[in-house]
């Protein structure tokens, strides 16, 4: 592989190799942040609930 | 007399008390992701770039890098699941439950990425982006598992019940497991048998093999992250009427003032 648009091309297959990637890459992803953003509302949530009664 | 060493019967009660689990998984998450980034970046540098292309499959061989680490998660995420199940059921561990529940939706993510990078590969490849053969039709029926455990946990209302039921629901699918495993050799097939997990030396050359057991083993710290990350949103919810929740909220109202 000598150019960066040969390493794209994945010799003709760069559809499938780039789609696999992309799709796994944004899984993984939305399965760290996700929870990481529903913990973050919870404790804004149950934060909010404690002030009231107090 | 105990079979068991006192150090590890002692992890296991810390690890029991939900507040223990949640400061430990804390703890945990900057080893958790230098160990991962530093696997996974060298993986994905040798599969792409390093590793030579394949004399028979062109290119098309290192969609690889992805798609058997995340197959291999999909069983082994699974099993894990059903060994929370059993520990669940039969000491009534708290943790066991939120592990099974929390690993869950990261095994589904898994078999869907395992499905579709194999779709993927087998369009090129077999000339197809689906056969309902041994192999993937066993690997769909583990994703309506893990679908199954978490719709399963969503519809019954009380907790303790719907743990109780995804246990029980765990420990029966995995049979489907050695199914999954064995289904290249039990039965013919398009899709190709094992390389690397099999008797003897795996076929594959050392070059290839190296980046594929680095993003393996990144992809089982990837799961601790993940995973934990789920459980302690998990911990929080079922805990929050508890004192150790009311004080942690406390000092996160402190520090915003």
């Amino acid at each position: 592989m000598n150019s960066f648009a040969e390493f794209l091309a994945m010799g003709g297959y760069g559809f499938y190799v780039w789609t696999s990637y992309a799709i796994a890459f944004v899984v993984l992803l939305l399965n760290v942040v996700l929870p990481i953003m529903q913990r973050k509302q919870l404790l804004r949530q149950l934060a909010l609930k404690q002030k009231r009664i107090k | 007399m105990s079979l068991i060493p006192a150090p590890i019967v002692r992890f296991y009660h810390r690890m029991a008390s939900p507040p223990h689990f949640y400061s430990f998984s804390e703890k945990l998450m900057p080893w958790l992701i230098v160990c991962f980034l530093l696997l996974f970046i060298p993986g994905l540098y040798m599969g792409l770039y390093l590793a030579p292309t394949d004399y028979q499959q062109g290119d098309s061989y290192r969609i690889i890098y992805i798609h058997v680490p995340a197959a291999w998660m999909s069983l082994f995420i699974y099993v894990v699941m059903a060994i929370s199940g059993a520990i669940a059921l039969i000491w009534r561990m708290k943790i066991a439950d939120v592990v099974l529940i929390s690993s869950a939706p990261i095994g589904a993510s898994f078999t869907f990425i395992a499905l579709v990078t194999g779709s993927l590969w087998g369009k090129p490849m077999w000339g197809t982006w689906w056969v309902w053969d041994a192999r993937l039709t066993s690997e769909l029926i583990l994703l309506f598992l893990y679908l199954g455990v978490i719709s399963l946990y969503g519809a019954i209302e009380d907790k303790r019940t719907a743990s109780r039921a995804v246990a029980i629901l765990a420990l029966v699918g995995v049979v489907n497991i050695p199914i999954i495993h064995y289904s290249v050799q039990w039965w013919n097939t398009l899709h190709q048998g094992p390389t690397v997990a099999k008797a003897g030396k795996p076929s594959m050359h050392i070059d290839m093999l190296i980046p594929l057991l680095l993003m393996a083993t990144a992809f089982k710290f990837y799961y601790g992250i993940a995973m934990l990350q789920v459980a302690k949103v998990e911990i929080l919810m079922r805990e929050q009427n508890s004192q150790w929740v009311k004080n942690k909220i406390a000092d996160v109202m402190e520090k915003k003032g």
